[in-house]
């Protein structure tokens, strides 16, 4: 499949998996290769993590306000990017997203800007928002929602929080239009709803790993999502699968024979421990990767285990070379969408 | 507390381990295993966890949630008890204990703000672990009691929970709303009139009534929840309790374990020893991959260089993780760090976690367990 038909899939991809996984690795790789193929990009990030910026080689603070990450010529720097402004193409931008912050705006969008920091200081909103289960997620979703429909940006990444939040965090909209009897708030919500119901302005990616109990989650979350949720699911990003490597069939002492080389026992011992180590984890990686495609009929990515420690820059490139490899080997999906119960 | 000590003397010496990190980091596998480890040395252990893995819980007897603890049978000298956290459950006895008719409590029970709370609050679950070690600790007869902390986000952590629960109960605006009459508070009064306004102009007026009849059902109450967070805070400052700081080698892992401790400082208490989880193993020191001889280049040989090529990349991924963790060492020292490597298989069983125990107890302080595990306790016909 063409890689930029495939970042233009949808407005908004919300990146979810279970906390370890590399979610926003993901994402800025996703961001990278958007903005590679011309799009600009928002990265919305949810959770106060700042990885997606030092990801960019940037380790700066993100705001509410935004941040560029990535910018197409020197001059678009200081544009920190603006609800109304649209953002060149290949660009990258990131912002994040609070409740608070989004509440505040919220406020102030409903004339009640003076009451606003009081509100918060006072602890009442803490009782709204037990009040009102979900209203901390629908003013964010509706503020992701809003920049959707302004359309400033191509492609906006959503940095997802954990599993288990996820499904509280998406299916609090429909849980209030159920609650809500009616105001501003029950509006907000029928709004959100629409945008995680339509496959052409908002999908999933879950990330996961080739291990046991991360493909059982992401199964599980995968299914949940669709049911509870009815949003689109793209397509499941496998992240540190080893890459394969032929020499790992030899055995280190019938590798350093057919060399020609003398190794002392340690080196030898060292090698094959290693070999076996990784041959190991390679055959635990296959075998979960082909549960994963037998329980979930979803296209499958993987991204390349890495053997650095911190993701930088240089790091980025080769895992968005590696996803848009990947996504040149997906056949071009039928439908819009895909569904695990198909 | 400023004397190093060993993961082994905490398993067999204190009342109570905290185990406190991030999500993903293996902080319930690991607290089910200094649990198992109290077992093992004899003693009467119950681990408190949040949110086990399915697996993991049916292995422990949790499979259905259980607000109180479970023996499980095994061939240890001591005993090991589990149980699986229900905030809500927890939090409702709190409410029966404190109530002052059941009338009071049932009105408590049945508000629909109450419902939303454990929910909705941030820091209810993290105050209700604390309250549940409390009840153990106080009547349970344990030995050692391991609590897993739930996984928070944005670093709010369980030392801040009792104050916000209470803060959240002693809400001005509310209880001002409730005595109106006095003359002394009226001007604060038509603010938390402008307040509620506001509230219900957003969310609509019966989330007013239904917060105000709240806080009348928790009438008189706050004392008691005040008195039980602040024993506690006690509870937490002994001696005979130890905070396990659990991260994987990620940075943000690494970050989060960084805030732990400071805020554990602040509270003028230590992180008692660190223990980093899926470490990548390491098969070589640098010497001997200083030594190596050059491969020559050609097909002959290319599998050696492959081989060469994948211990250098287990060795460089090891170092970069020291680097990214060195820090936090730093930052807990003299607490001693334990590094558990990458295992081959999840951990879901008994057999699983005894092989943690033993990576983690055999030595003692800060001791890398040797080479790669094969995490033999694999069951995995799932």
């Amino acid at each position: 499949m063409d890689v930029s038909a495939f970042c233009r899939q949808s407005n908004v991809l919300i990146v979810a998996g279970k906390g370890g996984v590399g979610k926003t690795t993901m994402v800025a790789a996703l961001a990278r290769m958007a903005a590679d193929e011309g799009l600009s990009v928002l990265v919305v990030e949810l959770e106060g993590r700042r990885g997606i910026t030092s990801a960019f080689g940037d380790g700066g603070d993100l705001g509410y306000a935004g941040t560029v990450l990535t910018a197409a010529g020197a001059d678009d720097l200081d544009d920190p990017g603006s609800d109304e402004t649209a953002m060149p193409a290949g660009t990258v931008h990131a912002r994040m997203i609070t409740p608070d912050d989004a509440l505040l705006e919220y406020l102030a969008d409903h004339g009640l800007r003076r009451m606003s920091k009081r509100l918060q200081s006072s602890g009442v909103l803490d009782v709204v928002a037990s009040a009102i289960p979900g209203i901390k997620d629908i003013l964010v979703l509706g503020k992701i929602k809003q920049i959707e429909r302004s359309g400033v940006a191509d492609l906006i990444l959503v940095d997802a929080p954990a599993t288990g939040h996820t499904m509280t965090f998406l299916s609090s909209a429909s849980g209030l239009l159920d609650a809500a009897r009616g105001g501003p708030v029950r509006t907000q919500a029928a709004d959100v709803v629409e945008l995680l119901t339509d496959p052409a302005r908002c999908q999933v990616a879950l990330v996961t790993l080739p291990e046991e109990m991360p493909v059982n989650e992401v199964v599980e979350a995968a299914y949940q999502l669709e049911d509870k949720v009815g949003i689109a699911l793209g397509p499941v990003i496998t992240n540190a699968c080893y890459a394969p490597l032929e020499g790992l069939d030899h055995p280190a002492t019938e590798a350093a024979a057919s060399a020609g080389v003398a190794l002392d026992d340690a080196a030898l011992a060292a090698l094959e421990e290693a070999r076996v180590f990784r041959v190991t984890r390679q055959d635990l990686q296959r075998e979960q990767l082909e549960r994963l495609a037998a329980e979930l009929p979803l296209p499958q990515l993987c991204a390349p285990f890495l053997f650095s420690a911190t993701i930088g820059p240089e790091e980025l490139d080769i895992l968005a070379a590696s996803l848009a490899a990947g996504i040149g080997e997906l056949s071009e999906p039928e439908g819009r969408s895909q569904s695990v119960r198909s | 507390m400023s004397d190093p000590v060993t993961l082994d003397e905490l398993a067999a010496e204190r009342s109570i381990i905290v185990c406190c990190g991030s999500g993903g980091v293996g902080k319930t596998t690991t607290a089910a295993a200094v649990a198992l480890q109290a077992a093992r040395l004899g003693r009467r252990a119950c681990v408190v966890t949040i949110d086990p893995a399915r697996r993991l819980a049916n292995s422990l007897g949790l499979d259905a949630l259980t607000n109180s603890p479970t023996e499980i049978a095994g061939s240890w000298p001591g005993e090991l008890h589990a149980l699986m956290l229900d905030p809500k459950g927890t939090f409702d006895d709190l409410v029966h204990r404190y109530a002052d008719s059941s009338e009071q409590a049932e009105g408590i029970l049945s508000n629909r703000i109450y419902r939303n709370l454990t929910g909705a609050l941030s820091g209810t679950q993290e105050y209700m672990a604390m309250e549940k070690l409390y009840e153990l600790s106080d009547e349970g007869g344990f030995d050692l009691i391991v609590v897993d902390t739930p996984p928070t986000r944005n670093a709010l952590d369980f030392l801040d929970a009792p104050r916000r629960l209470t803060r959240f109960l002693e809400n001005k605006v509310f209880r001002v709303l409730m005595m109106p009459t006095r003359a002394s508070l009226r001007v604060m009064g038509v603010a938390a009139q402008g307040l509620l306004k506001a509230i219900s102009k957003v969310a609509g007026g019966d989330i007013v009534r239904d917060a105000v009849t709240f806080f009348q059902a928790f009438e008189g109450m706050e004392e008691g929840f005040r008195t039980r967070a602040a024993r506690v805070r006690v509870l937490l400052a002994e001696p005979t309790t130890a905070f396990i700081l659990v991260a994987s080698p990620r940075p943000d892992s690494v970050d989060e374990a960084v805030h732990f401790s400071s805020k554990l400082t602040d509270a003028g208490m230590s992180a008692t020893a660190l223990i980093v989880n899926r470490v990548q193993p390491r098969f070589a020191d640098d010497s001997l991959l200083a030594d190596l001889p050059a491969v020559p280049d050609g097909a002959a040989g290319s599998a050696l260089a492959d081989l060469v090529e994948n211990l250098q990349g287990f060795t460089a991924a090891s170092d970069r993780e020291e680097k990214t963790y060195g820090d936090l060492v730093a930052d807990v020292a003299p607490a001693p760090v334990a590094r558990v490597p990458l295992l081959n298989s999840d951990v879901h069983d008994l057999g699983g976690l005894a092989t943690i125990a033993d990576l983690l107890f055999v030595d003692h302080g800060e001791t890398t367990a040797a080479g790669p595990a094969d995490g033999e306790s694999s069951s995995s016909a799932g």
